[in-house]
């Protein structure tokens, strides 16, 4: 792994699908969450994965940010193969690597907004006064530095979601995994979150944002459609006649 | 339509000669609207038919320029005060369209609505980009800003249509088995690439 300055090779892949399955249980009742999904984010590209529920959304988003494995297929982190490492080298990608920003916020309500930005970097076992810098700095960077010391239940809905977020982009991360980030914030609060998520993946980080709003996916460079797992369409250029009339009588299901 | 009533708006403002009126025309609407200077012409000329603008005598540079009269003012004030006719929307054709290809052998509606989707997706991340380009509207990029968030709204009102329409459509056909296109035993209906080869074959159906 190297450490390379996001401007000078934008396209760098961050985040790499390779034919991804994952499938719960066996046999008779085995569910296919995931069929064959491949999927590659570089640096300074966010990615919005749309789909109803059900579609293999926050599976993929788990399978990318480690915190589950494919049942075939191969997830590919910073040219890491997750794959391939040992569950402490994993959850040294996870703390590192991955910053994630879930619909549920997570946040320790005992610890203070700028102790739960640090939790990851300490644990990490970076030294406090170093954790302290970095989590002031990720928490202006989400406009907060001055509710530092604040506790999660002394802040609105928005606040918590921002801490969240700066927790998500505290040190080094280059890719930022959000499931339904905006989640029960109003129409501006979502905005501004959006807005963070995107300004740090143009200062070049990788971005997956999965969710179910057109208007937030409207943020991504990118929109991919998954439906029963797989991956149906990308919002990329206008399909061909062709391609409108694939009915195959007797074809695959 | 409303190009006859932008023109009208844009004379309320005091008189104006073809050329003015399409820059004005285009600046208002953030360059998503381009007319071109011939659709001004027509429609001055039609305006004047009417009696709601007139025609005033050609200035040093050979324009002429037209102002709006008394029966142009109250047309003009009318139109702000009624709503829109949802009638005349491109949408419904989109509608039309579902339902013919829900019903026309050889297609496939899902899709259809995928390729509607993605579309519609498109436009919303251009919209998108081009709000955020703006940040802080004032005067005319504010208004410009209004006409950019309403089609923002819009793009995302015919998103969720289209989700919507796709979920009725797996509900009814994924339990029973049946084709939605009624024709053959497909089960579900996903764009795979690896069907395009029976493409000819199946279009041949229909032609």
């Amino acid at each position: 792994m190297t450490a390379t300055d996001p401007t000078a090779r934008p396209a760098e892949t961050v985040l790499e699908l390779r034919e991804v399955t994952r499938v719960h249980g066996r046999g008779e009742v085995a569910v296919h969450a995931l069929r064959g999904v491949t999927l590659s984010v570089t640096a300074g590209e966010l990615v919005a994965v749309m789909g109803p529920s059900g579609s293999g959304k926050s599976t993929l988003l788990n399978l990318a940010g480690g915190l589950d494995a494919p049942t075939s297929g191969e997830v590919v982190v910073e040219h890491v193969t997750l794959g391939g490492l040992s569950r402490r080298g994993l959850a040294a990608v996870r703390r590192r690597r991955v910053g994630y920003v879930f619909q549920d916020l997570n946040l320790l309500p005992s610890l203070t907004a700028a102790e739960n930005v640090a939790l990851p970097l300490e644990l990490d076992g970076v030294r406090l006064r170093r954790t302290r810098a970095a989590a002031l700095a990720a928490l202006e960077e989400v406009g907060l530095a001055h509710l530092a010391n604040r506790f999660p239940d002394e802040m609105s809905g928005g606040q918590q979601q921002r801490v969240a977020i700066a927790r998500a982009l505290v040190g080094d991360r280059r890719l930022i995994l959000a499931d339904e980030p905006t989640g029960a914030l109003d129409s501006q609060t979502g905005e501004a979150v959006l807005k963070l998520m995107r300004a740090r993946v143009d200062a070049g980080a990788a971005g997956v944002l999965v969710t179910h709003e057109a208007r937030h996916a409207a943020w991504a460079d990118r929109v991919v459609f998954l439906r029963d797992g797989s991956i149906v369409d990308t919002s990329g250029p206008l399909p061909t006649p062709e391609s409108l009339l694939a009915t195959t009588p007797g074809g695959p299901a | 339509m409303s190009v006859r009533y932008g023109l009208l708006a844009l004379l309320e403002r005091g008189a104006r000669y073809g050329y003015q009126l399409r820059t004005e025309f285009e600046r208002t609407t953030g360059g998503t609207w381009p007319l071109n200077i011939g659709q001004v012409y027509t429609t001055l000329a039609r305006l004047e038919r009417d009696g709601l603008v007139r025609a005033l005598p050609e200035n040093d540079g050979g324009q002429r320029p037209y102002e709006i009269t008394a029966d142009g003012r109250a047309e003009l004030a009318l139109w702000f005060a009624s709503p829109i006719e949802r009638g005349d929307r491109p949408r419904d054709e989109l509608a039309i369209k579902l339902a013919l290809a829900l019903t026309t052998p050889g297609v496939d509606v899902h899709t259809v609505v995928q390729t509607q989707r993605s579309s519609a997706m498109r436009t919303l991340q251009e919209l998108t980009r081009l709000k955020t380009a703006s940040d802080d509207p004032q005067g005319t990029e504010l208004a410009w800003r209004l006409v950019l968030e309403s089609m923002i709204f819009q793009a995302e009102a015919e998103v969720r249509w289209l989700d919507h329409c796709e979920s009725s459509l797996t509900r009814f056909s994924a339990p029973a088995g049946k084709s939605i296109v009624g024709h053959r035993g497909r089960r579900k209906s996903t764009v795979d690439s690896s069907e395009k080869d029976s493409t000819e074959h199946v279009w041949g159906q229909t032609r």
